[in-house]
């Protein structure tokens, strides 16, 4: 798998917008930057998201991402840079002129005007004709059709963020934005709105962007990611690529788990880095790390590990002996165990119950074995732990 | 913005957790039965005491004494209803009370209302004084503004009169606007207004579609307010006023000694009467509303 | 009753930002829309004021003009002469006050706690007697402590009027025209002022907090000692401002229900204004009630801790 598999910067197909007229292409951030005061909220971004796609900006709270969302939809100002939707340059435009709607974390439904109302807002400010056709479909595309005449007080929590999101798709912007639309709903609405936001998305082929600190849902819901940390951006790409590659030990951490041991690179061999694991040699594909020489830290999830209590099956495979099991959970699709490995680290393993399921006890001796094409280098000045407590954090 | 039933964790909690204790119907002892409803109880007196006088002043309406004062039941009689203008002089301070009224509302509520605006809105220098002279005339006893405020026109020779019962009224009122709609206001999400703003509303379009209607029903109530607090104020009237300048509460006031009709009474139940008819349908529109929907 | 809810809350509340909205309008909208409000306040209120102070260190008379002189003697002397209806009306404000907190926190816990569906029909059962003028209601109360009355009777029957002697709030047998009938009226008239900001911070008093002391082995007066009340507190502090502020300043409930003898000091300063026309004098009290008020409040809500007040 090759880090470099999806360019950002390579324009989507274009899909066939109904108003000729709207201003359309792909979202570009040049060099943009936001201080308030002397803390940098944003940090010299650089970013394409091109038209049609389902871009989320990932990160836990603080990280800049809805400073970032809000100076595209014109409520903030960069302190430099410059933001344009296709050649148009929207830097410096008040937020009622620019084409762009953002459907709001809290909703902000106008709560003296009905669903109907609401969603002709936008129609109306800019003086559409067909204001009541154009309404009908988007409130047919969003299920609402039936409760048109019911005022925001009145609907569930599920029903509110469809009519925020019909309020903004009306008005085909040139970007859609979304911050964090599914924070305020229970777990089980939540899956069924990614699903049905994800459909909404194929329908009208609006650029969506869409700001959330749940990397389930950006990985469940986006085309591509931007993983954002104190302001920059960490990595972008592909979920699976970003899940499967991580470039840094906060993009590792932050999407899923990763144990992270520190090794150094003693050979090469073909296409593959030789690394020594205290004391064990161990092999990695060199296009899987950001490092090819001197110290690195090998990355590996804890689904790609192995528990063997027996032979160690015939095959490439990385294989280290005399780990102990410390502690062992079942949780139905897998069990997690923590083993002590020989040098005091203790790694993380899931392992899938496919068969009977077998819990091993704490105290049980194992070798942890894995295929050397899933593990991944990073450069090991960094922290190991970056990201970790984030989570915690994003999640409260 | 409030959230509704399934999103609100409050919801789900309070639904998870085994309702309130339930209420022991012990033993019908009397003593028991008091302390149980020992708050209720008090709760009782207290709006006895509170809506005596009112039932007083209804009573009394119907009364046909036998001397000037109406303090002594006599008997019944519904002359003072059919004749209400029949004292000399109340109808007119009537008038002026309601003319004043209406005026120092109109006055007040403009003003208070750009206050208050300005003040949930906007960024400016100079916020905590402007805090400041809005509590001050609240927290200052009557007397004392009555009194300073006649100090002033009696100084540069402003002839007592209308004008200056105005300008008084406007002046006591102000600071009772503004910190009621800023209330109402710092009840309004800001986002509602981003909302427009990114919705191609302009800062007009935003204000008279988003802001002014959702918080209108904050202006109405310091506009009410102001008005009862116009028609009701005497002391610093008392101050302003002129002999050629009565209003109702100066009316009543001078009949406290001189003599006081039962036609003063019907006024205070008619009023009364009003302002519960004006909350009643207020209530029946909202509750059609709610039902309709 | 949204005004003493919202009085309330914007006094107490800390100051919030106003939202980052302000930057993109004009700069000199919000003094454009506070300048007149501002003005006429500068104006009406402050300036007033500042003439009051001025008359009260002046001397002269009605007839031939006044003059600043710089007396201070004027404070002294009003000072000394009317201590007795300056101490009358902070005590009759403070008794006043007292009995409006006990009578009017089981009120508003009632409503907030125990109305259920009647929540709202209460409160305005609370702000009703507004309804009917100030003056009007306040002559009803002559109309029920009158001697041969219903009421007088029931309290002879419960003995209250013996108490009340023994509280020295009752020269004679008569309840009307006493310090009783006087005090019962500010308590009375005021008693909404303080109900509505209690309503305002008990209803805000999450429930569950009593359930989790209860849980946590309080019995149900330690749950009130230990959490309603403190919780309340801010609506204690305004409530007891907005009762004891105008009570102080009060002379209607003293003029229409009490005697020569229970004279407050607002009564003398309306005297010397109007009727007397020592204007200096009138003023030099008018400046001190002003300032010993503003001392009281300042004091009181320095103990409270509630500086967010202003």
């Amino acid at each position: 798998m090759s880090l470099d598999s999806l360019d950002p910067t390579q324009p989507a197909p274009v899909q066939e917008s109904t108003n000729g007229d709207e201003v359309s292409g792909d979202l570009v951030l040049t060099r943009v930057t936001k201080e308030f005061g002397t803390f940098k909220a944003v940090d010299d971004i650089d970013l394409t998201i091109p038209q049609g796609s389902f871009f989320a900006l990932l990160g836990p709270s603080g990280c800049g991402k809805t400073t970032t969302l809000r100076m595209v939809a014109g409520l903030e100002h960069p302190t430099v840079g410059r933001i344009s939707i296709g050649s148009t340059d929207i830097t410096g435009t008040k937020p009622y002129k620019r084409p762009v709607n953002t459907v709001f974390q809290s909703y902000a439904l106008f709560p003296h005007m009905d669903v109907y109302e609401n969603v002709a807002f936008g129609l109306r400010r800019r003086r559409k004709k067909d204001v009541k056709k154009q309404v009908d479909e988007v409130l047919e595309l969003t299920e609402l059709t039936a409760l048109s005449r019911r005022k925001p007080a009145q609907l569930s929590g599920g029903q509110q963020q469809r009519v925020a999101l019909a309020r903004a798709i009306v008005n085909r912007p040139g970007v859609l934005l979304l911050d964090e639309p599914l924070g305020a709903l229970d777990l089980k609405l939540r899956r069924q709105m990614q699903v049905e936001l994800k459909r909404i998305q194929t329908e009208v082929g609006l650029t969506f962007v869409h700001v959330t600190h749940d990397q389930e849902e950006a990985m469940t819901m986006a085309d591509t990611i931007a993983v954002m940390n104190a302001g920059r951006i960490e990595q972008m790409g592909a979920p699976v690529e970003l899940y499967e590659a991580p470039r840094t030990t906060f993009v590792a951490n932050f999407l899923g788990q990763s144990n992270m041991v520190d090794c150094t690179i003693t050979s090469t061999a073909g296409d593959r880095l030789i690394a020594d694991m205290h004391g064990t040699s161990v092999a990695m594909l060199t296009a899987r790390s950001t490092v090819t020489s001197g110290k690195l830290l090998l990355g590996i999830r804890p689904e790609k590990l192995h528990v063997i209590t027996d032979e160690v099956p015939a095959g490439d495979l990385d294989v280290v002996k005399g780990g102990v099991i410390t502690d062992s959970s079942f949780i139905g699709v897998s069990t997690q165990y923590l083993v002590r490995m020989p040098w005091g680290q203790e790694l993380m393993v899931f392992h899938q119950n496919r068969d009977t399921a077998r819990v091993l006890a704490p105290g049980t001796p194992v070798t942890l074995a894995w295929s050397p094409e899933h593990a991944f280098g990073l450069s090991a000045e960094q922290d190991a732990h970056a990201g970790v407590e984030t989570v915690d954090e994003a999640a409260s | 913005m409030a959230l509704t039933a399934p999103a609100d964790p409050a919801d789900l909690v309070s639904t998870a957790q085994p309702g309130p204790p339930p209420v022991h119907r012990r033993s019908r002892n009397p003593i028991t039965w008091v302390r149980e409803h020992i708050v209720g109880i008090f709760a009782f007196l207290a709006f006895v005491y509170l809506l005596l006088p009112n039932a007083v002043v209804v009573l009394f309406s119907f009364n046909n004494p036998t001397g000037r004062f109406n303090y002594q039941w006599a008997s019944f009689s519904t002359h003072a209803w059919t004749n209400v203008c029949e004292p000399a002089g109340l109808c007119s301070s009537l008038v002026l009370s309601l003319q004043v009224g209406v005026l120092a509302t109109v006055g007040a509520t403009v003003l208070g209302t750009m206050m208050a605006f300005a003040m949930s809105r906007h960024r400016f220098r100079g916020r905590a004084p402007t805090n400041l002279l809005i509590f001050l005339p609240m927290a200052t006893p009557e007397v004392v503004m009555g009194s300073s405020l006649l100090t002033l026109f009696v100084n540069i020779g402003i002839p007592l009169g209308f004008w200056t019962i105005l300008i008084a009224h406007i002046m006591f009122c102000l600071s009772f606007v503004v910190v009621t709609v800023k209330a109402r206001m710092a009840s309004l999400d800001p986002r509602l207004e981003q909302a427009a703003a990114d919705l191609y509303a302009n800062e007009t379009q935003a204000f008279w579609r988003i802001t002014f209607p959702l918080v209108a029903p904050g202006i109405a109530a310091a506009a009410l307010l102001a008005f009862s607090l116009s028609f009701d104020d005497f002391i610093i009237t008392n101050f302003n006023a002129s002999p050629s300048s009565i209003t109702f509460p100066m009316y009543v006031w001078g009949s406290a000694t001189r003599g006081t009709p039962v036609q003063i009474n019907v006024v205070g139940t008619l009023m009364f009467l009003i302002a519960i008819l004006a909350v009643g349908i207020s209530q029946f529109v909202s509750w059609r509303r709610s039902r309709r929907a | 009753m949204t005004a003493f809810a919202g009085l309330e809350r914007g006094s107490q509340g800390p100051a919030q930002p106003p939202p980052d909205s302000g930057k993109t309008r004009g700069r000199w909208t919000p003094y454009f829309l506070l300048l007149p409000g501002m003005a006429w306040l500068a104006v009406f209120f402050i300036v007033p004021v500042v003439f009051l102070v001025s008359m009260s260190l002046q001397t002269g008379n009605i007839v031939d003009g006044y003059e600043l002189t710089w007396n201070f003697g004027t404070y002294g002397d009003a000072i000394t002469q009317y201590w007795d209806q300056f101490v009358r009306s902070f005590i009759y404000a403070l008794i006043a006050t007292v009995a409006a907190l006990l009578i009017a926190y089981p009120l508003a816990y009632a409503i907030a706690f125990k109305a259920g569906r009647f929540k709202n029909l209460l409160l305005v059962m609370v702000i009703a007697p507004f309804f009917t003028s100030f003056l009007i209601r306040t002559l009803a109360w002559q109309v029920i402590l009158q001697s041969d009355g219903i009421v007088v009777g029931i309290m002879e029957k419960l003995h209250i009027i013996s108490l009340l002697q023994w509280l020295q709030l009752l020269p004679t047998d008569q309840v009307i025209f006493s310090p009783f009938a006087v005090i019962t009226g500010l308590t009375y008239n005021f008693l909404p002022f303080m109900t509505l900001p209690l309503y305002a911070s008990l209803e805000r008093l999450d429930p569950r907090l009593l359930e989790a002391g209860g849980d946590l082995y309080a019995r149900p007066f330690t749950s009130f000692r230990k959490i309603t009340l403190p919780l309340s507190m801010p609506g204690v502090v305004a409530g007891t401002l907005l009762t004891f502020i105008p009570a102080a300043g009060d002379y209607i409930n003293s003029h229409l229900l009490g005697n020569t003898s229970t004279t407050m000091i607002g009564q003398v300063i309306d005297g010397q204004f109007l009727r007397v026309l020592d204007y200096p004098t009138a003023s030099a009290l008018s400046v001190t009630l002003m300032a010993t008020i503003v001392i009281l409040v300042a004091v009181y809500v320095w103990r409270a801790g509630t500086e967010e007040l202003v």
